[in-house]
Parts: structure tokens; sequence; C-alpha cells
């Protein structure tokens, strides 16, 4: 479907691959940025779990917290 | 990305659990048992209940904060339990995640990240988050006695940080300086050392702690070895 509609707008196919340039130039970008997005996930997790001292998390999270080796109270 | 840590963290976080039940629960509730003053730990100076009675207060105040899971009746042992189970999940998740944004920037920078160097961020990641931690923050059992909480959490970030930073540059640096920058992040928190106490007054047993921090060292080790090798093994094939 997509082959027969590059070929409707007379073009020689290589629109293909300039597309095919553009994304993996994107791709590098917004990878540094899925990789910081990533980890700030992870480390929001890590701070909510293991670290954050509200009463209700501390007791949930409390013998996790002990046998992981967080600091814990 | 997200999703190969998030399986591999859950599945790890599963196993922790596991093993957590196993080796390291009933060392917890012994502890507390210590804590809350229902067991007395043999005192040589031959100090009256009382006086013990007072130790106890001041473990508390020093830590400023009583057990809600150490009171009686405040929640349901399968309840707590739940609770332990899914936060020990929640943080292995949070590691997996972790580790799988350390194989992509690996790869960004032309590293490739195989089951095997999957088990080797593993146990990175173990001696990162556990171990050289427990070099100045031995895991605390509940009855024993340590340090300013917000000290103790800032040394605990900031060793990770640098022992996380230094093994990578072990790992990946290729030249002696990089390496010598390494060594130097692996040493740092311990030059400066963990914020400590003056002196000790915990109420549980020494005995009992230091069996406590071995197994919970134990534990973490497999669980971590587990984490990295599957979190890598599912990198390789989802980058395959």
């Amino acid at each position: 479907m997509r082959n027969g509609n590059a070929n409707a707008v007379g073009c020689d196919g290589r629109e293909m691959n300039m597309t095919a340039i553009t994304k993996a130039a994107a791709k590098s970008g917004s990878a540094t940025l899925s990789i910081v997005f990533v980890a700030l996930i992870g480390a929001t997790v890590l701070f909510l779990a293991g670290h954050a001292q509200s009463a209700t998390l501390h007791d949930a999270a409390h013998d996790m917290r002990h046998a992981t080796g967080f600091p814990c109270h | 990305m997200l999703a190969g840590g998030l399986i591999a963290g859950f599945a790890a976080g599963l196993l922790a659990a596991l093993l957590h039940f196993a080796f390291v629960q009933d060392l917890i509730l012994l502890g507390e048992q210590y804590e809350s003053g229902a067991l007395v730990h043999f005192e040589t100076s031959g100090a009256a209940p009382a006086a013990t009675g007072h130790d106890h207060a001041a473990g508390e105040a020093a830590g400023s904060h009583v057990h809600g899971a150490a009171d009686p009746g405040a929640e349901s042992a399968l309840q707590r339990n739940a609770l332990t189970v899914l936060f020990t999940a929640l943080i292995y998740a949070a590691y997996g995640i972790l580790l799988v944004a350390g194989f992509a920037v690996a790869e960004q920078f032309g590293r490739t990240v195989s089951p095997g160097e999957g088990l080797l961020w593993g146990l990175a990641g173990f001696a990162a988050f556990q171990l050289a931690p427990a070099m100045g923050l031995p895991p605390e059992l509940p009855g024993s006695v340590a340090a300013d909480l917000g000290a103790r959490q800032m040394w605990w970030l900031a060793t990770v940080v640098a022992t996380g930073g230094g093994l990578a540059l072990l790992g990946y640096g290729r030249t002696a300086l990089s390496a010598a920058l390494g060594g130097a992040l692996l040493a740092a928190p311990h030059v400066v050392g963990a914020p400590q106490l003056d002196q000790f007054y915990g109420v549980a047993p020494p005995e009992l702690a230091a069996t406590f921090a071995g197994r919970v060292l134990g534990v973490g080790f497999v669980v971590w070895a587990a984490l990295g090798w599957l979190a890598g093994r599912l990198w390789s094939s989802a980058s395959a």
C-alpha cells in the first residue's frame, strides 16, 4: 500500500530513504530524552518506596526498607 | 526499554520477597520484640529492667520514631506481609528501570549489553545500592540505633551515585585517568565516612543484628544477580 503511494507521487523511491535518515536523526535525540525520562521514573519510584518519610509510606514500606539496607528511621 | 526493566524488576522483586520471608522477616520480628521491650537482651552491666526500659526510651527518642508495625493489632500480619511483597517488587522494579536506563546509556556509547554483561551490571548494582552503603550504614535491625536520618539518607544517596559512577568508569573507561577517577569515586564515600553515633545503645543483641546484616546482603546479592541477568537477557532479545 505504502509502495503504491510512493509510486503514485512520482518519486523514485529515495524519499523513503530520506524519511529513514530523518527518523534516525530524530531517534538519537529522542533516545537521550527517553533515557532521561526512564531514569527519572526509576528514581522517583526509588525515592517514594525507599526514602519518603510520610507515615503511611514509611509503615507500608518498613520491612522492605530494613531488608534492603535503606536508612529507615 | 521501560517494559524490559519493569518485567525484570518485578520478577526479581518476587524472588526477593520469597528470600525475604525465608531468611530475613523472622529476624525483623525478633528485633522488634527487643525494640518494644517484649524481650530484653542480657545486660553485662547487670542493670535492672527499669534501666533497660530507659535505654529503650532513649533509642526511640534518637530514632524519633515509634513503629506502627510493632504496635500489636495496628495491622494484621497478612496485610503487613502483603505490603512488604508489594514494596519489595516496587523497589526492584525501580532498580530494573534504572538498570535498563544504564544499558541504554551504554548503547549510546556503542556498547551492547548481553545477558552476561547484564549479570555484571547486576553485581555492580548490588555493590552500588547495597554493599557500599552497608560499609558505612549496615542494614538496620529494628532495635538497633543509628545517626540522624536525613544525614544517613544523604550519605546513602551520595554513596550509591559515587559507587555506580566509579564502577562505570572502571568498567567502561579506556584511559588510566578514568580508572584512577573511578577508584577515587569508589573510595570517596568511605574516606568522608558515614554519619555515626557517639555511643551505641541499641537494645537488640549484636549477634542478631550481625546475622540480619549478613542475610540482607546475601539476599541482595542473589536478587541483584538475577535482576541483572534477566534485564540483560530481555534487553538483548528486544534489541536483536
